[in-house]
């Protein structure tokens, strides 16, 4: 039984006041226990937890570079087994290096179905290098690198299904949890971290710094997110989802304007064509994974 | 401290780093209506809020950036953040 | 016990010997038969370790750092193109002091493409902090496995190392080799023990970042490290030579130099065709000598100083060049005779597995002889 009182992310890290990160991984190692090692990108998270020679991290952890995480997870786990040894191996890597750069990893690692749990901390950017836009970077999102501007709307693509991507490779157990609901994330963190082979949980953790809101607000943009159906809780076992929170959906504007990446669809002039295309990928999240609470008319 | 094989660390460390300095703004916690439900100790970033007196909480302020989360969430509007005073 | 058999057989059986719990390793020419021989090893019940079929050399030797992280002993195996790909994870693992051992069949990289021997792959990794043993035959190549984990894995040591085989020439050729038995092996190497490990009953963590205030110490702690392996590498070598009679204990080695007039300095097994040629050329009257480099990372410069002191002209051959320079063991050599005075003329050879013969040998000491060199060897000007 994993004592869930016990701190084993330590204060004196050097996250942004009101980091989601910081506290994903907080909760995170909560849930997942002492007997866990953890696996980190290069990334905020990393850089945050351990300047030399002060660390946060009151579990076993490795950072090697950016992209290897799910590599090096793989030779832990085959090292484990060769020892006959129980921890739990975990890997907390940011969306950077889990939907770009980790993808040759990651797919090679799921593909050979190693025993491990897979944290995606979804910021939405490349934040620790300055903002820049990832796979994860959500339709018109302004990033440094995809930025807002006179013949521009922020970034042009959508994001990246990974969860759908590593469910294809085999994985036995896929979910998609949020900051805003710690609850749901440590119980899917729990149910990762003891399915055996190769899972995969993306927490969505909203960053006050790079998306532009107040850091008391991280929590609730997060459930914005959720409430508006631009982000999803659910989870997929063996490949079919099998359960997705319900809400009573609010317009996307709600969350659009909370967040400065988005305020170029607002000001100088509203943009109703390219709001109305967020509005469409929201009915079709609800649509697809029946999120929508259909109340009862009087 | 020598230097660490391959730049490496053992817990604890990191509370060399008191990142109370930090705040401008800092929480207040109102016992009168705190319903102890615990929400803050979990929202908290720095999870420096703990149970102190009679299952009430604080924080540390040693730790704690003020970034309002707690005071924003709490049901009970029992927490109030208040410019700091140096 | 003596058999005859292909170079990366006898180099697999070797690795077997070591006892690795974890094999992590991609496929390439001229590799490969490493890593086949590996895996049947494996699933004939031969060898008890987890075998990683990675999916790019990059995740080869990242898993080996996580498998050595977490306290056991690896192995990985490359060449050419796959460690040009881990290029960034070579460094890495060396930083974090991790004891990996990973054989390298040396092949040239593209481009162009060229699936055969020289030595450009792991000599442009000179500056990552690795070990590095050049074998001139299969037995130094299946001995230097031994000594390489061996001299790794000691604590004031700590730092992986490359044990380098000239491919085709050496892995695919089949020499007598005297095998060494599991017994030997496991009173020469015993069972790991590592520095520190990944361990909930220990919390660590294992590469942190280091500021501006500590990066260069870190680095220095290395540096100190890879020159201070100097006298394990002695030690080390000394005790395989009193157990099995083969004596590694020193970093380089002449052959009749000790009254030459013209050294050549080589790395790897075009110093058997050089030893081959400067008997002929004794024959014939010629002073001429040997100085093979065995070790190149930690450079021997002072037992390179010593050896060639005495001689009056050197000839280095470089199966390497560091492009728009020069060969990079001749730049290291005439590092090492800089105070000496002693002419040192480089010699780009066998790139690209052109072959190297024991007249091409003569003709390079005759071209030292008349001080002409800082030349590509048998360039054909007639392709150009």
């Amino acid at each position: 039984m994993v004592d869930k009182t016990l701190e084993l992310f330590d204060c004196g890290h050097r996250a942004c006041g009101g980091c989601g990160a910081a506290l994903a991984a907080r909760l995170v190692t909560k849930a997942a226990g002492t007997d866990t090692i953890v696996v980190s990108s290069t990334g905020c998270m990393e850089v945050f937890s351990t300047p030399y020679p002060e660390t946060a991290w009151k579990v076993p952890w490795i950072h090697s570079l950016f992209e290897n995480a799910a590599a090096v997870a793989s030779g832990i786990e085959a090292s484990l087994k060769k020892q006959g040894r129980k921890e739990k191996v975990v890997i907390m890597a940011g969306d950077g290096a889990t939907f770009d750069i980790g993808m040759i990893c990651i797919s090679g690692a799921f593909e050979r179905g190693h025993d491990f749990t897979y944290i995606c901390y979804d910021n939405e950017a490349y934040m620790n290098t300055g903002i820049q836009r990832s796979g994860a970077t959500p339709y018109d999102a302004s990033t440094t690198t995809s930025p807002a501007g006179k013949c521009s709307f922020g970034n042009k693509l959508p994001k990246k299904d990974m969860p759908q991507i590593l469910a294809a490779h085999g994985a036995p157990y896929v979910a998609t949890a949020s900051i805003a609901y710690p609850a749901d994330l440590m119980q899917k963190i729990e149910k990762a971290v003891n399915t055996k082979g190769p899972c995969y949980v993306q927490v969505h953790a909203p960053c006050c710094t790079g998306w532009g809101f107040e850091g008391d607000q991280t929590i609730a943009v997060a459930k914005l997110a959720i409430e508006t159906g631009l982000w999803v809780n659910y989870e997929m076992v063996d490949g079919k989802v099998v359960k997705a929170k319900k809400v009573v959906r609010k317009p996307v504007e709600e969350y659009l304007k909370t967040q400065k990446r988005f305020r170029h669809l607002f000001k100088p002039k509203r943009q109703d064509a390219e709001i109305a295309a967020i509005q469409a990928m929201a009915d079709r999240n609800a649509e697809k994974y029946g999120i929508d609470i259909k109340l009862r008319k009087e | 401290m020598a230097l660490a094989v391959g730049c490496r660390g053992r817990p604890g460390k990191s509370r060399d780093n008191k990142t109370g300095s930090w705040r401008v703004f800092k929480p207040v916690f109102d016992r009168e209506k705190c319903t102890k439900c615990g929400l803050c100790m979990t929202l908290c970033p720095e999870g420096c809020i703990h149970e102190t007196v009679e299952d009430f909480v604080d924080p540390d302020y040693t730790y704690c950036k003020g970034c309002g989360i707690c005071a924003e969430e709490c049901p009970g509007e029992a927490i109030e953040m208040k410019q700091e005073e140096k | 016990m003596m058999e005859i058999t292909e170079g990366s057989h006898a180099v697999a059986e070797a690795v077997r010997l070591c006892r690795p719990q974890v094999i992590s390793a991609y496929p390439i020419t001229p590799q490969t038969h490493v890593v086949e021989a590996l895996a049947d090893m494996v699933a004939n019940c031969q060898l008890d370790a987890e075998y990683i079929t990675v999916e790019n050399e990059l995740s080869a030797l990242s898993a080996c750092i996580g498998a050595s992280a977490a306290g056991s002993r690896t192995y990985s195996a490359t060449t050419s193109q796959g460690l040009a790909l881990m290029f960034e994870v070579c460094f890495n693992a060396a930083g974090m002091r991790l004891p990996i051992v990973m054989s390298i069949a040396n092949r040239a990289l593209g481009a162009p493409l060229s699936i055969w021997n020289d030595q450009q792959d792991s000599i442009s990794l000179r500056d990552s902090g690795w070990l590095q043993f050049y074998a001139e035959d299969n037995q130094e190549a299946t001995d230097l496995h031994y000594i390489a984990y061996r001299v790794a894995e000691d604590h004031s040591v700590l730092l992986p190392a490359f044990v380098c085989f000239d491919g085709f020439i050496l892995s695919h050729t089949y020499e007598p080799i005297d095998m060494l038995s599991q017994e030997d092996i496991d009173r020469f190497l015993p069972e790991f023990t590592p520095y520190e490990r990944l361990d909930a009953a220990d919390p660590i963590s294992f590469g942190m970042y280091a500021t501006p205030d500590y990066y260069l110490e870190f680095r220095y702690e290395m540096d100190r490290a890879l020159k201070e392996s100097k006298a394990i590498i002695q030690n080390t070598g000394k005790e395989f030579a009193r157990m099995f009679g083969r004596d590694y204990s020193a970093m380089v080695e002449g052959y009749r130099l000790e009254d030459a007039d013209t050294a050549i300095v080589a790395l790897g097994s075009i110093c058997g065709t050089t030893k081959d040629s400067i008997d002929e050329m004794r024959d014939e009257g010629k002073k001429v000598g040997l100085l093979k480099i065995r070790v190149f990372r930690p450079f021997p410069t002072e037992d390179v100083a010593k050896a060639l002191a005495h001689v009056k002209r050197v000839a280095v051959l470089d199966k390497n060049i560091s492009l728009g320079a020069k060969g990079a063991v001749a730049l290291e050599v005439k590092d090492a005779l800089y105070s000496s005075g002693i002419p040192v003329k480089d010699y780009i050879i066998g790139l690209g597995g052109r072959d190297v013969r024991k007249k091409d040998i003569k003709a390079i000491v005759a071209l030292v002889e008349k001080g002409q060199g800082d030349m590509f060897y048998g360039l054909r000007t007639e392709v150009l």
